[in-house]
């Protein structure tokens, strides 16, 4: 048998549909949970976030006035994708030590199905006409929110992402995401996939880096409308939450399930990043 | 004043009324008001007090305790108390005694409305026909969603109440606010404390007095008297929830008290909401509109149409009608059954509202007053239209919370869109066109919580009000207002 040269694989940022060093030119490196190199990942700055931002932004009109039918066919093309490379979802969560890959890779697979049923459904679930008391027809409908950050959870770095993920771009949001710190191949895994999934460049950007160090930007950011704080440590979180009072940001911290149970995918999760437009139309001949 | 607000001598009203004042024999006013709580009104442990006054006369109404964080405190507890024991009631008791709290305020809806006029310097016919049923339909609503929870939200296990609410709201529609606070929370099942604003707390009082009246238990609700410092206590005490209607500003400060506590927050904030014309829009029909959106309540409304987007074809015509419509606006004594804009809520509001409509001459906006004679004594402001004004001007940026409208112009739809949604805000906004699909298509891309197609600033129990942006998050009305005061296994932390 000849030796044969592996090629490796270069971790980068996910911004804009492209995949970008930092440009601060940092990278870090991630170790397997027994301590083991595994790779260099890019280390997002303050102007990666932003240009993330900025992507995010651009591509809002487009995908939140996509029907509902295109984007919940989206995001299951997300979920064939991810089924054809699930050895190498696998594979990198075993090296980040999950118990169970196969597990974690096929509950990731199914809540992208899960949230993508829910696409043309939710509107009539949370929505509502109002029997107001005069002549109009007044109705109530969820839209999304704009963009939305998420800060991953450090654990479940798959389907933890997953999980913050499917809920807010289902709905139409643009995501601007910061990536498990510690196991954030996965993450960069995902956003290979996203790329080859009709999902439009800029409605997923994601970030790999520093929590800590990013967290503070996205949450000042004035450009971004709420943010999905699962993943943010909790002694940055009273910070976090200050920042964000800056521009009125929805805040949003998933609920303490067990990610694998079912109590962990709702429609609420859903509406907790949209917000509900009410219309007045007067009735008469 | 500026000068270009001068009006020429020889200018005289066209039209003479004679006056038709509504009595105000109906309210009995005490000396002074405790604060409201476990049910009783009770002396402020501050033993500080301050006056309420008419905004019409500067007459003193009443003395008004001033709660301080102690006095908070002691109402906190009693909520607190009170907690298990309003949660334990069967739903459908529950139920009963908020319908007794809307049918009671049905029966002294005259006294609250003349009441709300005098304290708040809002016209009698809006205080009338609009605040007071509002606010006894707002209770009637939510009564009937006490024993329905488990069916608001679907798929969602065991509706449970959050616990102690504080609410703080403003001053604009005193009794509304307060019923659109403390009805929901009530049917929910949680206990309160209300804070109702400096300038106007007499009608939530008179609300205290009608939940001892409906025998309501002790602690479910309880009312603090107090300015800025008593709210931020408020949102510093041991509550589980805060609700606040108020200014983007203070909304901010709240929420930045409030991080890392885990409270739960519901913010309705400022507005700066576009009022759009299109050229096919039924002209006569809009001016009402745009007047309704603009003058109602001294446009001291944080969904206010402060800003009219008139398509070019129809400008002129458009303005002068306006300013024919302006002319008749009646302004003054808000007891007279024929006033249109009443009194300036206070004298800080009235200095706020001059100080930006100075800013609109200085940066060289057109600014249109009509002729009309201010009483001279109280809180005034004339009716006023700025034309010639770009979007980079305090005016179309800033909420000015008063009767001040400021005219920008369009040429296409996308231009109108832009336009509208150029501010941090999102709470409301109008459509005129008589075209269907136009209306449907920008009400789908108006980034606003509210919008109001051929009409503006109707409101109703049952639909949910409130912003987007930094015009605040949750919602109040309908169904959709129960999710703030519920919480459910499994639910968000």
């Amino acid at each position: 048998m000849t030796d044969r040269l592996e090629v490796r694989r270069t971790a980068k940022l996910y911004i804009g549909g492209a995949f970008p060093r930092s440009e601060s030119g940092r990278s870090y490196e991630v170790t397997t949970h027994e301590g083991e190199p595994l790779a260099q990942v890019s280390q997002a700055s303050r102007k990666d976030l932003r240009e993330a931002v900025v992507a995010a932004r651009a591509v809002f009109p487009a995908w939140s006035g996509a029907t509902a039918y295109l984007r919940g066919q989206i995001l299951y093309r997300v979920a064939e994708m991810m089924e054809g490379r699930r050895v190498q979802f696998e594979d990198e969560l075993a090296d980040a030590g999950a118990a169970d890959p196969a597990r974690g890779v096929s509950a990731s697979i199914d809540r992208w199905v899960w949230y993508a049923g829910w696409a043309d459904k939710l509107a009539q679930v949370v929505g509502a006409t109002n029997p107001v008391a005069g002549p109009y027809f007044n109705f109530t409908l969820p839209e999304p929110t704009g963009v939305v950050g998420i800060v991953a959870p450090g654990d479940q770095s798959l389907l933890g992402l997953v999980s913050r993920l499917a809920p807010v771009i289902v709905s139409g949001n643009t995501t601007v995401a910061i990536a498990s710190e510690r196991s954030p191949l996965p993450a960069v895994s995902l956003a290979e996939v996203l790329a080859t999934s009709d999902v439009p460049a800029g409605v997923v950007n994601i970030l790999t880096g520093r929590t800590a160090e990013l967290v503070p930007w996205l949450a000042s950011h004035m450009d971004v409308n709420g943010l999905d704080v699962t993943g943010v440590p909790d002694e940055l979180l009273a910070d976090t939450e200050r920042a964000a009072a800056e521009n009125v940001k929805r805040v949003h911290h998933a609920p303490d399930a067990d990610p694998f149970d079912e109590a962990a995918q709702s429609p609420y999760e859903i509406t907790a990043f949209t917000e509900s437009k009410t219309v007045w139309h007067p009735m008469g001949a | 004043m500026t000068e270009a607000i001068e009006r020429p001598a020889s200018a005289v009203p066209p039209w003479e009324y004679a006056s038709a004042p509504e009595s105000t024999d109906i309210v009995r006013l005490d000396d002074r008001y405790g604060l409201f709580i476990g049910g009783e009104f009770v002396e402020p442990k501050s033993g500080r007090w301050f006056p309420t006054i008419s905004p019409s006369t500067e007459e003193t109404l009443a003395e008004v305790a001033e709660a301080d964080a102690a006095d908070v405190a002691r109402a906190v507890d009693a909520a607190r108390d009170a907690a298990p024991v309003w949660r334990a009631l069967a739903p459908a008791e529950r139920a009963k005694y908020v319908f007794r709290i809307a049918r009671q305020l049905q029966e002294r809806a005259r006294e609250f409305a003349v009441l709300e006029s005098l304290n708040g310097g809002k016209p009698i016919k809006e205080s009338r026909d609009v605040d007071i049923p509002l606010a006894a339909a707002h209770f009637f609503y939510y009564a009937g969603w006490a024993d329905k929870l488990e069916y608001a939200f679907p798929g969602r296990d065991a509706p449970r109440p959050v616990g102690v609410a504080g609410q703080i709201i403003p001053w604009n529609f005193p009794l509304l606010m307060a019923a659109w606070k403390l009805a929901p929370a009530l049917a929910a099942g949680n206990t309160t404390v209300l804070k109702p604003a400096e300038t106007t707390p007499l009608t939530a009082l008179l609300l205290a007095q009608v939940m001892q009246e409906a025998e309501l238990p002790p602690g479910v609700v309880n009312i603090v008297t107090g300015a800025g410092e008593t709210g931020a206590a408020l949102v510093d005490a041991p509550v589980d929830k805060i609700a606040f209607t108020g200014s983007t500003e203070v909304g901010k400060i709240i929420r930045r008290s409030t991080a890392g506590t885990g409270k739960r927050l519901t913010l309705e904030l400022g507005g700066k909401a576009a009022n759009i014309v299109f050229e096919d829009a039924p002209l006569d029909q809009a001016v009402e509109g745009v007047i309704n959106g603009i003058f109602f309540n001294q446009g001291h409304v944080c969904c206010a149409g402060s800003r009219l987007l008139v398509q070019e074809p129809v400008f002129d015509a458009l303005l002068g009608k306006l300013k024919d419509r302006l002319q008749t606006l009646r302004v003054g004594d808000p007891l007279d059954k024929n006033t249109d804009v009443g009194a300036i809520n206070s004298r800080a509001q009235l200095e706020k509202i001059e100080e930006l409509v100075e800013s609109g001459v200085e940066e060289g906006a057109e600014i249109y007053q009509p002729e009309c004679l201010l009483p001279e004594r109280g809180f005034w402001f004339r009716p006023t239209l700025f034309t010639g004004v770009s979007q980079s001007h305090r005016i179309a940026r800033e909420e000015i919370f008063g009767p001040v409208l400021s005219i920008l112009t369009f040429r296409t739809v996308d231009e109108a869109v832009e336009k509208a949604n150029n501010t941090p805000y999102g709470l409301s906004a109008g459509i005129w066109t008589e075209k269907g699909s136009r209306i449907l298509h920008m009400a789908q891309r108006l980034r606003a919580g509210v919008v109001w197609a051929n009409t503006f600033n109707r409101f109703d129990p049952t639909s949910p009000f409130g912003g987007y942006k930094e015009s605040g998050f949750g919602r109040e009305g309908g169904l959709h207002g129960l999710e703030p005061y519920l919480t459910f296994d499994g639910g968000a932390r």
